[in-house]
C-alpha cells in the first residue's frame, strides 16, 4: 500500500470514531490532571511577587545547581550523541551476535528506576568497593562526585538518540551510498556528503530530548550525587532541598526557570524530529 | 523500499562492537551481581525487613497505584489517541502538546505541583477537603503524582499504531452496518493492540519507578505515603542496608522481566 | 435501488472537488464514473456512501433524501481501492462481518459465506488471513464482504486499480459477469477508459470536478459532448482547421463537418480509425514509422508543413500495402468532430 498517496488523498471522513462526550471527557481528564497542577506550580512561584522571584533564582545555591545541571547535561548529550549514533549504526547496518543483547541494554534504561540505577552506580563505584578504592587512591572519584553525575545521566539517558536515529538510518536508501561510490567518492567521504546530512536531524533531536532529559533527572542523582550543597547538588536536588527547608515558592520559583528550558526545548525538538523523519510518508 | 544490507563487520569492527557490549554488561551485571550477592550474604535479615509491616504496605501500595494507572491511562490513552489522531477540532494541537507535558518536569517539580494545588492554600483543597480525604502526604497524593507521569506513554504508543494502520477499516464496518461500538471492539481494538501491549509495559515500568515524585508529594511516610523506592530511601538512610538492598534487587528484577517482555513486544510488531 | 444526485458540491481548501454534478442512475444500471485521476469521482462516490459530505447538494436513495444518513444506514456496499480488509480477522470473518453486526444467526451467516465463497471461487480460503491471499484474492473478499449484506447499492472505487493486467481482466469479466446475475445497481469509479466501457452499461466522464457526459460507450465514442470527451476517449489526432465551403480544412485535406458557419477557426478531432491511408505519391503526408502494436498497426506520418498524423490499422488491413517509413501517402478522412477555437 502507497502510504505516500493515502496521506495526499486523506480526506476528512465523517464517520467519527469517536464521539463528542469521548473528546470532552479526553480533554477534562488532560485539563484536571496535567493544566492544574502546572499552572498552580507556576502561579506559586511568582506569587511573592518579582523580587522575591528574583531573589529565589539568583541565590548562589540555586545558581550553581542550575550551572551544575546545565554543564552535565551538556556533557551527556554531546557524549551520547556520539555513543548514541554509533549503537544506532551497529544495530541497523551490522551483523552481529550479541545486537539482540545491545538493543535490550538500549533499552534498560526505560524500564529501571532511576533510583536503582543510581544504588548499582554506587554498588559498581561507591567508596566501599574495589573499583571505587582504586579510583579513590589515584585521586578520581565517581561515586558522590561530579564525574558520577555524569555517569549517571549518561545511563539514564541512552536510549534518546539511539531511538530517535534508528529509524532514520534504517530507511536510509543504500542506492544512494552505492551512487556515491560509482562516482568515485571514497568511505569518509560518503559518509560526510551522503550519510550524514539526512541523519543529522534525528542526531540533534535526540540529543535536545538529551538535554532536556537529563537537567530533569533526579532518582539516579539522589544517590549518586552526594549532594553536596555548592559542589555536587543538581538543580532538582536543590528544588527539593528548598521544599523540605519550608521554602515552596522558592522551590517553585527554580522549578519555573528548568520548567520554561524545557517547554523552549520541546518545539525545537519537534522540529528536528520532524525534518528528521521527513522521509517517513 | 530497499533496506540497506546488514554488513558483517570487520575483525576491527567486531572487536569494538564486542568491547561495546561487553563494557555495558559488566556496568550492569556486576553491581547487579553485587545487589544479588548482599541480598544472598545478608539473607536472613533481608527476608526479616523485607517481611515487616511497613515493606508490606510499601509493596503493596507501589502494586495499587500502579495498576490503577495501567487502568486509568490506558482507558485515557486509547481515548485520547483516537480524539487526537482521527479528529480535528480547535485546540487539538494545543491538547497534544499537554500530553507531552509531563515528560518536560522533572519529577520533584511534579511533586511539588500536587503539593500546592492540594496544600494548605491550595486551589482545590476545599474539593478534597469537601470530599473527606487529603492529597498531600497521603496516598491519593502518591496516586495523582504517578498518574500525571504515566500519562503519555499509552496514549503515544496506540497514537503511533493509528497512525500506521489509518482508517480504512473503520470506513468500510461503517458501510457494512457496524454501530460505532462494534466498529471500536471489533476492528478498532485488535489493530491497536500491539500498540496498547508496549505503551501498558512502559505505564508499569515507569510507575514502579516513580521516586521524585511521590517522595514530594507523599513524603514517605512509613505505612501511609511509602512505596517501593521511597522505602528504599528511607532503608538507605537509616542504614538498613538489607531492606534497601533487598527492595532494589526485586524492583530490579521487575524491571529487567519488563524489560524482555518489552522487547519481545518489539520484535512482534 | 435508483440513484439522484442534485448539484453536488464540495470544496477543499477553497479547491472545487466536486462542481456541480447532478445525474440519475437508474435501478439495477452499472455504470461507471470515469476521468483522469484527482478529477473527483472517488469523492463524488464517497458522497453517495455518505463517507463524505458535500457542501452543497442533495443525494435521493430511492426517492429518499439521505444527505444525513450515515453510512450503515444506507444499506450501500463499497469497496475500497486497497480492499480495506479486517487485517485481524479471516476471510470467512471478513465476509460475514455485515451479517454479523446486524445480528443475524450463526448458521444463516455461514451458510451465505459459504455461498459467496462458493461464486467469488474463494472455496476453501475461508479460514486465510488477509495477508496470505494474492491481490486479485483480496479484491474477491472484498467484493464478497460488500456483498454479504445484500446491500441495495453497490459502489466501487477504483477496484481493480490496484492489481496487475492480466488479473485485472479477469476480475472485469467477473463483475459484469456477477452483476448480471444479481442486478444490485452498480457504480464504480476507474482512469481507464477501456475498463469502463468493457463493462458499463453507461459511462459518466468527469473532468476537474464537472460532469462533461452522461452516455453509453458507443454515444461517448461516436458523439462526444464536449471537446474533452472527444479528447479523452480512444487515440486521437487534433488538427486547427478553417471552416471553408461547408468543410473544414486542414492544409489541403478536407473534412467533413457540421454546424459551424463560414470562416470560423475550428478544432477538430478524428480518431485513429477515422482516417485511411494510402499510398500516393502525389500525396499530402509521408510516413514516419509504422509500428506494429500486436492485432494493430500504427501509422505515424506528417503532413507536409509538419502537423503529426497518425492512424490505426488492423494488422491485415489491405490498406497497408505499401506503406514504410518514407512513403509518401493520401489522407482521407472519413469522421471528425469540430469545436469552435477559442
Amino acid at each position: 500500500m502507497n502510504a505516500v498517496a493515502t496521506k495526499l488523498v486523506r480526506t476528512r471522513p465523517r464517520v467519527d470514531t469517536a464521539p463528542l462526550w469521548i473528546r470532552a471527557g479526553v480533554t477534562a481528564w488532560i485539563a484536571l490532571l496535567v493544566i492544574a497542577p502546572v499552572v498552580s506550580l507556576v502561579l506559586k512561584g511568582v506569587a511573592a511577587g518579582p523580587a522575591a522571584f528574583w531573589h529565589a533564582v539568583s541565590a548562589r545555591g540555586a545558581v550553581d545547581a542550575l550551572w551544575l545541571s546545565t554543564w552535565t547535561s551538556l556533557i551527556a548529550s554531546v557524549v551520547n550523541g556520539f555513543m548514541g549514533s554509533a549503537i544506532a549504526w551497529a544495530l541497523v547496518r551490522w551483523d552481529v551476535p550479541g545486537r539482540r543483547l545491545l538493543a535490550a541494554l538500549v533499552d534498560l534504561p526505560l524500564a529501571i528506576p532511576t533510583l536503582v540505577a543510581g544504588i548499582l552506580i554506587i554498588a559498581l563505584f561507591g567508596p566501599q568497593t574495589a573499583l571505587g578504592g582504586f579510583l579513590h587512591h589515584h585521586g578520581f572519584d565517581v561515586a558522590f562526585a561530579r564525574p558520577g553525575i555524569v555517569l549517571a545521566l549518561l545511563f539514564v539517558t541512552l536510549p534518546f538518540v539511539v531511538r530517535a536515529v534508528e529509524p532514520v538510518l534504517a530507511e536510509l536508501d543504500p542506492a544512494e551510498e552505492e551512487a556515491a561510490l560509482t562516482l568515485g567518492s571514497g568511505r569518509w567521504l560518503t559518509f560526510r556528503k551522503v550519510l550524514l546530512p539526512p541523519i543529522f536531524p534525528a542526531i540533534a533531536a535526540g540529543m535536545v530530548q538529551t538535554f532536556a532529559r537529563s537537567i530533569a533527572e533526579f532518582g539516579s542523582l539522589a544517590a549518586v550525587s552526594g549532594n553536596i550543597p555548592f559542589k555536587t547538588l543538581v538543580a532538582p536536588v536543590y528544588i527539593l532541598g528548598q521544599v523540605e527547608a519550608g521554602e515552596p515558592e522558592a522551590a517553585a520559583a527554580v522549578s519555573i526557570v528548568l520548567l520554561a528550558v524545557a517547554l523552549a526545548l520541546q518545539p525545537f525538538a519537534a522540529f528536528l524530529a520532524r525534518r528528521a523523519g521527513g522521509r517517513r510518508g | 523500499m530497499v533496506e540497506a544490507k546488514r554488513r558483517v563487520p570487520d575483525a576491527q569492527a567486531k572487536l569494538v562492537f564486542g568491547g561495546i557490549v561487553a563494557y555495558l554488561s559488566v556496568l550492569l551485571l556486576v553491581p547487579l551481581a553485587a545487589l544479588v550477592l548482599a541480598v544472598v550474604r545478608h539473607f536472613g535479615d533481608v527476608v526479616e525487613q523485607l517481611t515487616s509491616g511497613e515493606a508490606f504496605h510499601a509493596m503493596g501500595l507501589t502494586l495499587v497505584v500502579a495498576a490503577i494507572c495501567i487502568t486509568l491511562n490506558g482507558v485515557f490513552g486509547i481515548a485520547g489517541a483516537l480524539v487526537l489522531v482521527r479528529q480535528r477540532f480547535f485546540g487539538r494541537r494545543f491538547l497534544d502538546a499537554l500530553v507531552d507535558l509531563p515528560l518536560a518536569l522533572s519529577p520533584v517539580m511534579t511533586g511539588l505541583a500536587f503539593l500546592i494545588l492540594f496544600g494548605r492554600s491550595g486551589a482545590l483543597r476545599p474539593v478534597v477537603d469537601l470530599l473527606g480525604f487529603s492529597v498531600a502526604f497521603a496516598w491519593p497524593g502518591v496516586l495523582l503524582a504517578t498518574l500525571f507521569v504515566t500519562l503519555p506513554f499509552t496514549l503515544r504508543e496506540v497514537a503511533l499504531v493509528l497512525e500506521e494502520v489509518g482508517d480504512h477499516e473503520e470506513q468500510a464496518a461503517a458501510t457494512l452496518g457496524a454501530s460505532a461500538w462494534q466498529t471500536f471492539r471489533r476492528v478498532t481494538l485488535p489493530n491497536i493492540y500491539s500498540g496498547l501491549s508496549i505503551g501498558t509495559t512502559l505505564t508499569l515500568a515507569r510507575a514502579l519507578g516513580e521516586f521524585g515524585a511521590v517522595l514530594v508529594v507523599g513524603g514517605g511516610i512509613a505505612n501511609k505515603t511509602e512505596t517501593a523506592t521511597t522505602f528504599i530511601h528511607t532503608a538507605v538512610e537509616e542504614r538498613q542496608e538489607p531492606a534497601a538492598f533487598g527492595m532494589a534487587l526485586i524492583l530490579a528484577a521487575a524491571a529487567i522481566a519488563l524489560l524482555l517482555f518489552l522487547q519481545n513486544r518489539k520484535a512482534k510488531v | 435501488m435508483s440513484i439522484q444526485v442534485r448539484n453536488l458540491v464540495k470544496s477543499y481548501g477553497g479547491h472545487r472537488v466536486v462542481d456541480d454534478v447532478t445525474f440519475d442512475v437508474a435501478a439495477g444500471e452499472l455504470v461507471a464514473l470515469l476521468g483522469p485521476s484527482g478529477g473527483g469521482k472517488s469523492t463524488i462516490l464517497r458522497i453517495i456512501a455518505g463517507l463524505d459530505s458535500a457542501d452543497q447538494g442533495e443525494v435521493w436513495l430511492d426517492g429518499n433524501r439521505v444527505d444525513h444518513v450515515h453510512p450503515r444506514d444506507r444499506q450501500v456496499g463499497f469497496v475500497f481501492q486497497h480492499y480495506a480488509l479486517f487485517r485481524h480477522m479471516t476471510v470467512a470473518q471478513n465476509v460475514a462481518f455485515g451479517l454479523d453486526v446486524q445480528g443475524e444467526s450463526k448458521d444463516s451467516q455461514d451458510e451465505r459465506v459459504k455461498t459467496l465463497l462458493q461464486v467469488m471461487g474463494l472455496q476453501g480460503l475461508g479460514d486465510r488471513m488477509p495477508t496470505q491471499l494474492s491481490g486479485g484474492q483480496r479484491q474477491r473478499v472484498a467484493l464478497a464482504r460488500a456483498l454479504a449484506p445484500r446491500p441495495k447499492l453497490l459502489l466501487l472505487d477504483e477496484p481493480f486499480g490496484a492489481v496487475d493486467a492480466k488479473v485485472r481482466e479477469e476480475l472485469r469479466r467477473w463483475l459484469r459477469k456477477l452483476h448480471d446475475e444479481v442486478h444490485t445497481t452498480s457504480i464504480f469509479v476507474t482512469h481507464d477508459q477501456e475498463e469502463a466501457f468493457a463493462i458499463a452499461d453507461r459511462v459518466l466522464i468527469i473532468q476537474k470536478g464537472g460532469l462533461e457526459q452522461a452516455a453509453s460507450p458507443t454515444q461517448v465514442l461516436d458523439e462526444p459532448a464536449t471537446e474533452f470527451v472527444a479528447r479523452f476517449v480512444g487515440e486521437v489526432n487534433v488538427f486547427d482547421g478553417v471552416v471553408k465551403g461547408g468543410h473544414a480544412w486542414i492544409g489541403s485535406i478536407e473534412t467533413p463537418v457540421n454546424g459551424h458557419a463560414e470562416g470560423t477557426k475550428v478544432r477538430l478531432i478524428v480518431r485513429a480509425y477515422d482516417l485511411k491511408f494510402w499510398v500516393d505519391p502525389q500525396g499530402p503526408a509521408k510516413v514516419n514509422r509504422v509500428l506494429p502494436l500486436g492485432d494493430r498497426v500504427r501509422v505515424e506520418a506528417e503532413l507536409l508543413d509538419g502537423a503529426p498524423i497518425f492512424a490505426q490499422f488492423p494488422r491485415r488491413s489491405s490498406l497497408l500495402h505499401g506503406i514504410e517509413p518514407g512513403s509518401r501517402i493520401a489522407v482521407e478522412v472519413t469522421h471528425a468532430r469540430a469545436w469552435a477555437a477559442e
